[in-house]
């Protein structure tokens, strides 16, 4: 039995692991300030998981639960590396979605555990127990819900658009305040079972609302926000069973979401609430691009792949801008050998990446570090920004409202005021695109208009290739 | 658990959120996924959790319950680690000579 294996010298040595493992993570953590240590942290926090696991495997009933560890940990190992190995690249922000929702979900399954644990239906139920189960099912069914709608849009499942009815924050009060009335029913001790199951019910169906009307382009935010929400579920988990180990890295894990969370939100230049109920990009169609700098004509200048190629071959400088676009048509190892022919014309070839390009935070830093693009390369906005009028060439590769000017000059753009790449201050402006389709906010583009702006319309990833033969060639 | 307790955990709580912010302000926006899905891989340690309540004498999920919680928090840990190490290992420094001149500004910054 386990309380006879575990004494209170046991339990000590137990918790002390527990540390060693808190330790662990926020070492590992702490590794992942540059690229160089970042593979050592994971490793460490990988070591500090096995540490608790095991820790934990000396409280445990192994007799009767054998089994159920045995097949719980076997299944789920085996699928989660199996997943992990087998998804590609450009997948990964609905990899990272489904493992989100699974982590929210087994929390809030836990809590549900230690809820009935304290028999509601026949006792009372303790004040801070019943509250910390209570708030962790609420959360980590929102967030377990809430990432499975993520993964549905991201996966395109479902449409990555905003999807909108009419009541929709209405309902979405509604279920708000059914959980809140849950927690305020366990705190009082009236009716404490149905309250629990219908604050979690109610929880998950808000999870499921809360994300529809949430566009591809805000996903950066709500990947983020859905993390933070199941690190603190974790943390809560660990109110509920006066565990240590599991509020540290539950308490750390929400604390990084929410600082991503806040950082894509400042890049867009929006708040949280706006991205959580603007439904952005829904309805909009051209009728915001009243811009200045658009009303100047309204004719785009259509390049051709070979003047493309020498006006790349014969540059200085060249700075690719990728967007979701690039990770769309899988044009990532075809852009890094297009940078690898210039570069051996002697063309200095530079990455800027804007924040909120992708579906994540640092999305395509991980697309060009798999095509082997180096890490220095890639430049942030801020670095890059100076940059640009000193640059022949920036080649804008599926990215649009990153780089509007409108952001900057027009005060009746919805997006006026977000932080862009400045690519119309270099010399040309190269932009493939699939179409003179606007971008995700549904806004026109009046770069596209520029006197030094060429399109190349077309796949990307054909684009570039033809590029590529073009440029060897010269 | 009292209130004394309750204190004291809500004290690891906070210090551990200012630790957390701390640390994670330093991490460049190159490596935002990877920290994402790193992150993502610690929070699986509720995998403890749910060991601690499926793993019991008399399981309060029931059999099919307690191994879904099991389940769900290990592909959690196993999936989060795996694709964290795979991504991580893309990060490559620059190595031609052809680049030398930016790894040398690379250099610089540490």
């Amino acid at each position: 039995m386990p309380e006879a294996t575990a004494g209170s010298t046991g339990q000590l040595a137990i918790d002390f692991a527990y540390l060693v493992t808190g330790i662990c993570f926020i070492m590992g953590l702490r590794y992942m300030n540059t690229p160089k240590t970042a593979r050592l942290g994971n490793s460490v926090s990988i070591a500090g998981m096995a540490i608790a696991l095991v820790a934990t495997g000396f409280n445990l009933n192994w007799s009767t639960g054998w089994w159920i560890a045995l097949i719980g940990l076997g299944a789920g190992a085996a699928v989660g590396i199996y997943a992990a190995r087998a998804v590609k690249m450009t997948a990964m922000p609905q990899m990272v979605a489904i493992f989100n929702g699974a982590g929210g979900g087994a929390a809030a399954m836990v809590a549900s555990a230690e809820f009935l644990k304290l028999n509601p239906s026949t006792e009372a139920v303790p004040l801070d127990l019943g509250i910390t189960s209570v708030l962790t099912a609420i959360i980590g069914s929102i967030s377990f819900t809430g990432s499975i709608i993520a993964y549905l849009k991201l996966q395109e499942v479902m449409t990555g658009r905003p999807i909108v009815y009419p009541g929709q924050q209405v309902v979405n009060a509604l279920l708000a305040l059914v959980s809140i009335a849950g927690i305020v029913l366990v705190a009082l001790n009236i009716d404490t079972l149905p309250a629990f199951f219908a604050a979690l019910v109610a929880a998950a169906i808000l999870g499921v609302l809360f994300v529809l009307p949430i566009g591809g382009a805000d996903m950066p935010v709500i990947i983020s926000l859905l993390n933070s929400f199941t690190g603190l579920a974790a943390a809560l988990t660990g109110f509920a069973l006066g565990n240590n180990v599991l509020i540290i890295s539950g308490a750390l894990v929400g604390a990084s979401g929410t600082l991503l969370t806040l950082m894509m939100g400042k890049a867009m230049n929006r708040s949280v609430t706006n991205v959580l109920f603007g439904a952005f990009g829904a309805v909009k169609t051209a009728d915001a691009g009243a811009g200045p700098t658009s009303s100047t004509g309204g004719t785009v200048r259509e390049s051709s792949v070979d003047d493309v190629a020498t006006m790349l071959a014969y540059a200085r400088q060249v700075i690719v801008v990728p967007g979701y676009g690039m990770a769309v048509a899988q044009a990532q190892h075809s852009v890094r050998e297009l940078a690898d022919q210039l570069e051996k014309k002697g063309v200095e070839v530079k990455y800027a990446i804007h924040p909120v390009a992708g579906r994540m935070p640092g999305h395509m830093n991980v697309l060009l570090a798999e095509a082997n693009v180096p890490y220095p390369a890639l430049y942030d906005m801020d670095d890059i920004n100076p940059e640009f009028p000193r640059t022949d060439v920036a080649l804008i590769i599926g990215a649009n409202d990153v780089t509007n000017p409108d952001a900057r000059n027009a005060p009746s753009s919805p997006i006026y005021g977000m932080p862009i790449l400045d690519v119309d201050k270099a010399h040309q402006v190269v932009v493939l695109k699939r179409s003179m389709k606007p971008g995700f906010a549904g806004i026109d583009n009046p770069l596209y208009e520029l006197p030094n702006t060429s399109m190349l319309f077309g796949d990307a990833k054909s684009s570039i290739d033809k590029l590529v033969g073009a440029v060897k060639t010269l | 658990m009292n209130a004394f307790h309750l204190l004291t955990e809500l004290t690891v709580f906070v210090l551990a959120v200012f630790v957390g912010l701390e640390v994670i302000s330093k991490v460049p926006a190159t490596l935002h996924t990877p920290l994402m899905s790193a992150t993502n891989a610690i929070h699986g340690i509720v995998l403890v959790g749910a060991l601690l309540v499926a793993v019991v004498a008399e399981p309060k999920l029931g059999p099919v319950l307690s191994v879904l919680v099991v389940f769900l928090a290990s592909l959690n840990v196993f999936g989060g680690y795996v694709v964290t190490q795979r991504m991580l290992a893309m990060f490559k420094p620059r190595q031609t000579p052809a680049q030398a001149s930016a790894a040398a500004t690379n250099g610089a910054k540490h």
